[in-house]
């Protein structure tokens, strides 16, 4: 049977179309010329000489954020000829990995999670910095910083940017309307929620649902706990698997999270018992506080983004956030906070050069005053930072008496970090004992 | 969300479907045009054989068996395609997923059977497995006695072709699509806000309460299959029905002379002569429910005691950097799936003799 009337004639249409469509999409990006002499172009003056290369990027950075990071390199782009090739993805966690060892890297990832860059860098997959990155990093970058980028001694990844997790969002219009006041003690802020329990409503709105990434709020509450029961050295060593997860230290921080998480009274305001908890997506979870429904949610800076269009995010404005207060005031400021990590898969040049500029205070500066971002490089100007959370958050990170932690679970190895630890803590919300969920952790931690 | 956003996704599926169209009619025109040249080619070599032997309707005998050589190629020409991609589609990574599941996370040093132990001595893992079986029993079985039972009802009805294609429509959506729908179906918000969920709603409206439906085992894995037998009744309808409409005549006729009433009929006369085309539907359902993966990743990833055996070896190799235990539990998988394949190839064979 003739399948076309006329096959050839078929055939030859088809293929017409598709080379005009793959011609339509090539004349699309028209790559604007450099003007690499005009005066603003001196400050580049060390990445030059690269004309006319190319570096891809990759991170799970996407939409408003990416247009943002983009247009914070574009000058670069311009003054030295390198073309940078940025691409965002939502699986970037998974993918990335499949894309090293299928032998496809990007030529600098921007790695959310220290564990990640130890897992690359064991495995011989990651090119140690150039000198120039190195030194540009430890100018700009606080050395706790510096430890979370190098393995083994070597400095793989330059800090990038960063956020505070160390947070608590409410309303200052509701606390001045109803006489509240912003907690300093853990005492303190124990004595609010219940003051709110009195005025007939639940004082908590959290939620932990995040598609593949479930359970990670969670985990940030039980870290920034631990901070604050312990000394950092007790924290470092649980991160790094010194003590057991089923340490009674773990559990006592589990208990306090869960006088809290646990309690009926206090959660889930807007949304149901404590069992909704780990149904409501995170970017939902404190939107209540604009409805009046809740009074309090603890949750990183980045969470300024989700609020509904038109709210004012300002010490005097619609919502803010303070910091999540001490247990015990004699362990000083502790932070904690996460970041993405630029980390290279290649060795030429131009991506030397690339991830060299993206540890200087110039990018930083470029891309602060772009809005929407917090980094940890001392050399941010807090002018360049116009909104009040952000600038918070950069205040914090530059206040040299805080003692400042990375993200507990990025540092552990994956298979806990981003597994079972999450597991744990949707199954001990939903009703599983504390002792139990020590344990399953515990056991999951890789040989 | 503007529209213009979406500009190269709606590109890159235009791309998709002029590429689609390049291949298949490309195939398609060579499955046309190739076994025309060879009939040609033959005819001419009748022709030219005919009138060597002298006039047309020489009555010399007809060429009984094909010349040998020629068949090898034409065979080989078309069994080309399918080796080549089964073996770099397949074989290959069968055989690197094998040898993966005896070496650590890293895939840097032989652990022997390490990876196995860790498969059957995880609690966890052992309820991903019992989840699995669930739904390999559970899937097939309803959906294609769902699927048999509507065939049969709207056979020959007034309406038919409707009442088919409602049933059918499910079979167009993505697994991931309609894991969103029917998440939505179960959604939950608590008493005092409107229920955004179907089936809330509707326990609201009966007087009950919200319930968390994805929340309690092993309720929540029963909701899930549900999705799936959603999906797959269509498709085991549609076979079905045409495997009933392929019944002869005759023998309908003789059993309603014969006297049998509607419930015999069906046991003695339909089930027995679409037995194969029964055997067929649930062998690729089970197969399909075997694999399933997006459902549950879209629904629940796998938390509150959901998870299958595709989900977790997802999770394992591509998350949590453990290749060995990943590819252990896809070795397993493959397993599994053996024996239902042998099964349905013995049939096939049976068939052929019979």
């Amino acid at each position: 049977m003739a399948v076309f009337t006329r096959p050839r004639q078929a055939l030859v249409i088809a293929s017409v179309l598709g080379i005009a469509l793959s011609a339509a999409a090539c004349s699309g990006d028209d790559s604007s010329g450099t003007n690499a002499d005009s005066p603003e172009c001196a400050a580049y003056e060390p990445y030059k000489g690269h004309d006319g290369t190319e570096v891809t990027v990759y991170a799970s950075i996407r939409d408003a954020e990416a247009d943002l990071l983009e247009q914070s390199w574009a000058e670069f782009q311009d003054c030295t000829g390198i073309e940078i090739n940025y691409e965002g993805s939502g699986e970037f966690e998974a993918q990335l990995p499949v894309r090293v060892d299928g032998g496809n890297p990007p030529d600098i990832a921007l790695i959310p999670q220290p564990g990640l860059i130890k897992r690359f860098a064991d495995a011989g997959k990651l090119k140690p910095t150039s000198a120039d990155t190195k030194a540009m990093a430890e100018k700009n970058y606080p050395a706790e910083w510096l430890k979370y980028g190098t393995v083994n001694g070597q400095f793989y990844g330059a800090p990038f940017g960063s956020n505070v997790k160390s947070f608590v969002w409410y309303s200052p219009k509701t606390f001045q309307e109803k006489g509240y006041t912003v907690p300093t003690t853990w005492q303190e802020l124990i004595a609010l929620s219940d003051k709110v329990v009195a005025d007939g409503q639940k004082p908590w709105c959290v939620g932990i649902e995040s598609g593949e990434g479930t359970g990670w709020p969670a985990t940030d509450w039980i870290e920034d706990i631990m901070l604050r029961e312990n000394a950092p050295e007790v924290y470092d060593q649980w991160v790094d698997h010194g003590i057991p997860f089923s340490d009674p230290r773990i559990a006592a921080a589990f208990e306090r999270a869960g006088s809290i998480l646990k309690n009926p009274a206090y959660v889930n305001a807007g949304y149901g018992d404590v069992k909704s908890i780990s149904t409501t997506s995170f970017q939902e979870a404190g939107l209540p506080i604009v409805d009046g429904k809740c009074t309090l949610h603890r949750q990183a800076s980045f969470y300024a983004n989700q609020w509904p269009q038109g709210t004012r995010v300002a010490e005097d404005g619609d919502v803010f956030a303070f910091y999540f207060p001490p247990v015990d005031p004699s362990r000083g400021k502790p932070v904690l906070g996460g970041g993405e990590f630029a980390a290279a898969f290649a060795d030429r040049p131009e991506v030397q050069a690339f991830q060299t500029y993206l540890a200087s205070s110039e990018h930083a500066n470029a891309r602060a005053k772009l809005g929407n971002w917090v980094s940890a490089n001392k050399g941010v100007d807090l002018n360049n930072v116009a909104n009040p959370i952000d600038k918070l958050s950069v205040q914090i990170l530059q206040d040299t008496n805080a003692v400042f932690r990375f993200d507990g679970s990025d540092l552990m190895p994956a298979a806990v970090g981003a597994g079972t630890f999450w597991k744990g803590m949707i199954d001990w919300i939903n009703g599983k004992d504390t002792a139990s969920t020590l344990t399953f952790v515990e056991q999951s931690w890789p040989q | 969300m503007e529209f213009a956003d979406e500009a190269p996704k709606l590109l890159m599926l235009l791309y998709g479907l002029v590429a689609f169209v390049v291949v298949v009619g490309g195939l398609l025109l060579l499955l046309d045009a190739v076994p025309n040249y060879f009939a040609r080619r033959r005819e001419q070599r009748l022709i030219a054989a005919s009138t060597a032997k002298g006039g047309p309707g020489g009555d010399g005998p007809a060429p009984a068996a094909r010349p040998r050589r020629g068949e090898g190629l034409f065979a080989a020409f078309f069994l080309f395609p399918a080796i080549a991609l089964l073996l770099i589609g397949l074989v290959v990574p069968a055989v690197r997923t094998t040898l993966l599941s005896f070496m650590d996370g890293g895939s840097v040093n032989w652990v022997g059977l390490r990876n196995y132990g860790w498969m059957f001595s995880q609690p966890e893992i052992l309820d991903v497995l019992a989840n699995t079986l669930m739904w390999v029993v559970l899937v097939p079985l309803l959906a294609t006695s769902m699927g048999l039972l509507y065939a049969v009802l709207v056979d020959k009805a007034r309406f038919e072709a409707i009442a088919k294609s409602l049933i059918f429509m499910p079979m167009a959506i993505s697994f991931v699509g309609a894991g969103i729908i029917w998440k939505f179906v179960y959604a939950y918000r608590s008493e005092e806000q409107e229920q955004i969920g179907l089936l809330n709603q509707i326990a609201v409206s009966l007087g009950g309460e919200p319930k968390q439906w994805l929340l309690n085992s092993p309720l929540n894995t029963l909701l899930l299959i549900a999705v799936m037998v959603w999906i797959q009744a269509g498709f085991a309808m549609v076979v079905l029905s045409a495997a009933i409409k392929a019944i002869p005549a005759e023998i309908v006729e003789a059993a309603r002379l014969d006297g049998v009433n509607a419930w015999q009929m069906f046991r003695r006369v339909t089930l027995p002569s679409i037995r194969p085309a029964l055997i067929v539907v649930v062998v690729t359902i089970s197969i399909a429910t075997l694999k399933v993966f997006d459902i549950v990743r879209t629904m629940t990833n796998g938390n509150f005691n959901t998870s299958v055996i595709a989900n977790e070896m997802y999770n394992q190799a591509f998350r949590f950097g453990q290749v060995g235990q990943g590819s252990a539990l896809a070795v397993f998988l493959f397993v599994l799936v053996i024996p239902i394949v042998i099964y349905q190839i013995r049939n096939l064979r049976q068939q052929r003799e019979g």
